[in-house]
């Protein structure tokens, strides 16, 4: 983006005004059953090595056979980014040693990617909205892990992710604060989950972000970047840039120079590191990999897929403020997870959609959350939420003894509309009943009837006399009626 | 294009090939060699040549998405100069 800096976003320092300017690779396992080219199972938390098979493991004669759903994920996953789909790729061997890495080069894609330019739009929590850059996403293999801690001396290589398939989502450098990074990250998993070409579990490592940060004068143009590689949490990404941006603008202000370098985020120190690699380590020698033809598909594959993509987070959104009379805010919160979103829709059906999702992100959420619940396991049903809904629609029970019945439901469960009835928690509308409890307050508090003549926002104490001695089940309504009679105010 | 020793060593380096001094020399001339035959093909104008990527029509074949393999972890290892239940154990490479 070309905006002018946004005056929010700029950092003080000792000399002047600093901008932090922040692009992303983000690496995204590709949800699939088998790896991008070998029949294994792309499985979490095997045995060591046992979901490897001959190719992933390099040995020799053995040849690569791409598997056509990591294809149709990323192309997918382009059709979600609003990106150029590309009917023709190429594969490229990019050659490095490192002993998780048995081929000795991973196949990615390079010049000729299977996803070019997009954009992800994102909602901030101050109110602004950004367009992200998508430069391009690339099908890729991913590494092995190397095991540092079972022998003091020695490596140990298992080989069960090399070869699970990868989508890199290469990010322009459109973001200018850690808010906007991880706003933006939050944003792109939430678009993979939807739609579930990746699963963006960040504790598995099946989403990982390498993040480049300059820092300039505002205006002026781009500084040197510092790359830092493979942060695997949101929270991380942000402290990691905050860390790497106050390092650079130090040693920019001590008339000092960046040196453009991989560096690594310690989470523990809330600091970054270089990486110290060797000059030649970025030395890839990129070339078509001659194991694997061109990969090309046609229109219709790409229009097959995209006529079944699921109704994704900003349509989502749009819909629920349109059709439900949402705000923005509220809209935001129950799209961010596709199963919230089914669960309000549930909740709302033939519903106030507002009421709803008072209830569902006040209510629900909160005390999900507070219990390390999520919707999918929450105690209290889509049917049985919109039933208590329904009963103060209709006036049976006031909001007060709504949220002491979604106690019971939560922890009892049943049906609340068969619960008011048997536990007597109907609201009382009858004028006679609510005219005894009051002419009892009344009675009992003479010097209160006095006071409340001059100064009638009294009224609310006898309110509130009223319903705790009808145990809350008065319609306030009712009773805000008759004490305004009884006591001569208007 | 002429490779001078400097680039033979930076080339054997990438390759993890050691070479020694003698041989360096030996090797640059004949990398030389190999692409001065080679820069022949500079004289033929292909600017508007797609890359020949095969010499038969064919497209890039695709599989289903099935697990059909591994489950074979002591097959996998067997060549290992060193293994350790069934990982691959390689001398320390945390920087």
């Amino acid at each position: 983006m070309n905006a002018p800096a946004a005056t929010q976003n700029l950092i003080k320092g000792a000399t002047g005004d600093w901008e932090i300017v922040i692009g992303m690779e983000i690496h995204a396992q590709v949800s699939s059953q088998s790896k991008l080219f070998s029949g294994a199972s792309t499985a979490f938390g095997g045995a060591p090595n046992d979901h490897v098979s001959l190719v992933d493991a390099a040995f020799p004669g053995m040849l690569p056979v791409i598997n056509a759903e990591c294809v149709a994920q990323a192309v997918r996953t382009g059709l979600g980014l609003k990106a150029q789909i590309n009917l023709k790729s190429v594969f490229d061997r990019k050659n490095y040693f490192y002993p998780d890495l048995p081929q000795g080069y991973q196949i990615s894609q390079f010049k000729h990617p299977i996803v070019g330019e997009g954009e992800v739009i994102v909602d901030l929590l101050d109110g602004r909205r950004i367009v992200v850059g998508i430069e391009r996403l690339h099908l890729e293999q991913d590494a092995g892990k190397s095991v540092h801690d079972l022998s003091p001396g020695e490596s140990y290589v298992d080989l069960n992710r090399s070869g699970v398939a990868l989508m890199e989502i290469v990010s322009r450098p459109d973001l200018r604060s850690s808010e906007e990074a991880k706003a933006y990250v939050t944003k792109l998993r939430t678009i993979l989950r939807y739609l579930g070409t990746c699963d963006g579990d960040m504790d598995k490592g099946n989403l990982r972000a390498d993040v480049n940060v300059s820092v300039r004068r505002p205006g002026e143009p781009l500084g040197t970047r510092c790359e830092i590689k493979n942060v695997n949490s949101i929270r991380f990404i942000g402290q990691a840039i905050e860390y790497e941006a106050r390092r650079q603008i130090g040693i920019l202000e001590d008339g000092g120079a960046i040196d453009q370098e991989t560096r690594l985020y310690d989470a523990g120190k809330n600091e970054t590191r270089s990486m110290r690699s060797k000059e030649e380590a970025h030395d890839y020698r990129y070339f078509p990999d001659p194991d694997l033809l061109p990969l090309t598909f046609d229109q219709a594959f790409v229009d097959g897929l995209a006529a079944e993509l699921p109704e994704l987070p900003d349509a989502k959104k749009e819909r629920f403020i349109t059709q439900y009379g949402l705000s923005a805010y509220d809209a935001d919160v129950l799209v961010a997870e596709r199963d919230t979103a089914d669960f309000f829709e549930e909740v709302a059906r033939g519903r106030d959609g507002k009421a709803a999702a008072n209830w569902v992100i006040n209510e629900l959420f909160g005390r999900l959350n507070k219990e390390g619940h999520t919707v999918s396991t929450s105690p209290v049903s889509a049917a049985q939420l919109g039933g208590i809904i329904d009963l103060i629609g209709e006036k049976v029970i006031s909001g007060k003894i709504a949220k002491d019945l979604f106690e019971i439901v939560w922890s009892e469960g049943g049906d609340p509309r068969v619960l008011v009835e048997e536990r007597g928690l109907k609201q009382v509308t009858d004028t006679g009943a609510i005219e005894a409890a009051v002419d009892a307050i009344i009675a009992g508090n003479p010097d209160k009837v006095e006071q409340v003549k001059l100064k009638p926002t009294l009224l609310g104490w006898f309110v509130g006399q009223v319903m705790k001695s009808t145990g809350g089940k008065a319609n306030p309504q009712a009773v805000n009626d008759v004490l305004k009679a009884k006591l001569g105010i208007e | 294009m002429a490779v001078d020793e400097k680039t033979v060593r930076r080339i054997a380096h990438l390759a993890r090939i050691r070479v020694t001094d003698e041989e360096v020399p030996h090797l640059r001339n004949e990398l030389n060699a190999i692409l001065d035959f080679v820069a022949q093909l500079d004289e033929v104008d292909v600017s508007a040549v797609e890359p020949m990527t095969s010499v038969l029509p064919m497209e890039l074949r695709q599989r289903e998405d099935v697990v059909t393999d591994g489950g074979y972890a002591e097959r996998i290892v067997a060549n290992a100069p060193q293994s350790d239940d069934n990982y691959f154990v390689v001398p320390k490479v945390v920087e």
